[in-house]
């Protein structure tokens, strides 16, 4: 005889236990990666016989790192907490007057302007990689600042903020061209000019 | 009351496990998603600096990896203490590098191959000499937009 019930009904009570094992695998093989750091753009591999472009010693903010982390800026010994605001003054020193944003002293020995600014960076080959990057950090921050502070008198917010919105694609793109604009306008005020020279041996 | 004491039987009801799969599954998709697997085992120390001004590495697929460090304690025997370069699952010297990045970027896309960024994940122990060679291996491939990996942090607490 037939049986006409249709398919019997499948035990789902071990349904909970196969979906706890899946998750106990996933829990255990995540790593919820948190990639952040530094941005920079290292500088093109240069023509060799081009002749290097000639720039006045005034807009050149020398930071010399040795193999024990102590930093030589501007031909004198410096401690790494004062960097960031002696590269601010740098920065914004704007001796030529045409900047009318900063805030700097005008001083005639120091930068012209801060798109003629430049900050050469040099270290020794022993030099410790924690201590570059402090370096770096430093001057990236000091960048930020003086960006900060014109993108609060412009629009109100911070450059950072904006920026980082800009480059997140979870962000709208009416925003983003909005926000394209501002970001490029800061940007082009205080330009990232970090050089970095090729490192010394002794 | 002699109702009452009937039906006081002693058990609780037995709680309804029946949304209990549901509850697992939930979180099952949730690891699901944000899982992402490690396609290389780190064989080289990789603690790394702090740093406060730091930026989002977006798209995880315009990145190239590379990591520097001294060599994990089962390594040393074979590779000595001294930093090295690991690129995917091998270590390799520092003239490697240039043509590791023009084999990983032609396995990308075309349309991603001009916005790669090269996250360098360096141990804060390491020492310059390497990273700049590595830097001047990335010049020569014109592989120019890099990430120093970082934790977020102060980065003054690197210098102790």
């Amino acid at each position: 005889m037939p049986r006409r019930k249709g398919a019997p009904e499948v035990n789902a009570g071990s349904m909970a236990d196969i979906a706890f094992l899946l998750l106990i695998f996933f829990l255990v093989t995540t790593t919820i990666e948190t990639d952040a750091g530094l941005d920079r753009m290292l500088p093109p591999a240069e023509p060799p016989n081009e002749e290097p472009p000639v720039i006045k010693q005034k807009n050149i903010f020398t930071v010399n790192i040795n193999r024990n982390g102590q930093l030589l800026v501007e031909e004198s010994l410096m401690d790494i907490k004062d960097l960031r605001e002696a590269a601010i003054k740098f920065l914004e020193n704007g001796a030529d007057g045409t900047c009318d944003y900063c805030k700097g002293r005008k001083d005639p020995a120091s930068s012209d302007n801060p798109t003629k600014a430049i900050i050469s960076l040099k270290n020794d080959r022993e030099t410790k990689y924690s201590t570059y990057i402090t370096v770096q950090n430093e001057l990236v921050g000091a960048y930020n600042e003086l960006r900060n502070r014109e993108a609060q008198r412009l629009y109100g917010r911070d450059f950072t903020k904006m920026e980082a919105e800009y480059l997140n694609p979870e962000t709208p793109s009416s925003v983003r061209d909005d926000l394209k604009e501002k970001v490029k306008r800061i940007q082009d005020m205080f330009p990232q000019k970090l050089s970095e020279a090729e490192t010394t041996t002794n | 009351m002699a109702k009452f004491t009937k039906k006081k039987d002693g058990d609780l009801p037995a709680v309804s496990t029946a949304s209990l799969p549901d509850i697992v599954f939930m979180l099952l998709f949730f690891f699901m998603t944000v899982t992402t697997m490690k396609d290389s085992s780190l064989m080289v120390a990789n603690t790394l600096p702090n740093a406060s001004e730091i930026k989002k590495l977006e798209k995880k697929d315009r990145v190239i990896y590379i990591y520097v460090g001294t060599p994990t304690q089962e390594y040393q025997k074979v590779f000595g203490t001294e930093p090295k370069i690991q690129l995917n699952d091998k270590f390799a010297n520092v003239d490697e590098v240039g043509s590791f990045i023009l084999a990983e970027r032609a396995k990308k896309p075309q349309e991603l191959q001009n916005v790669l960024t090269t996250a360098l994940k360096v141990d804060k122990d390491a020492n310059m000499g390497l990273i700049t060679d590595i830097k001047q291996q990335l010049r020569e491939v014109n592989a120019l937009k890099v990430n120093y990996t970082t934790y977020e942090g102060d980065a003054f607490n690197n210098l102790q």
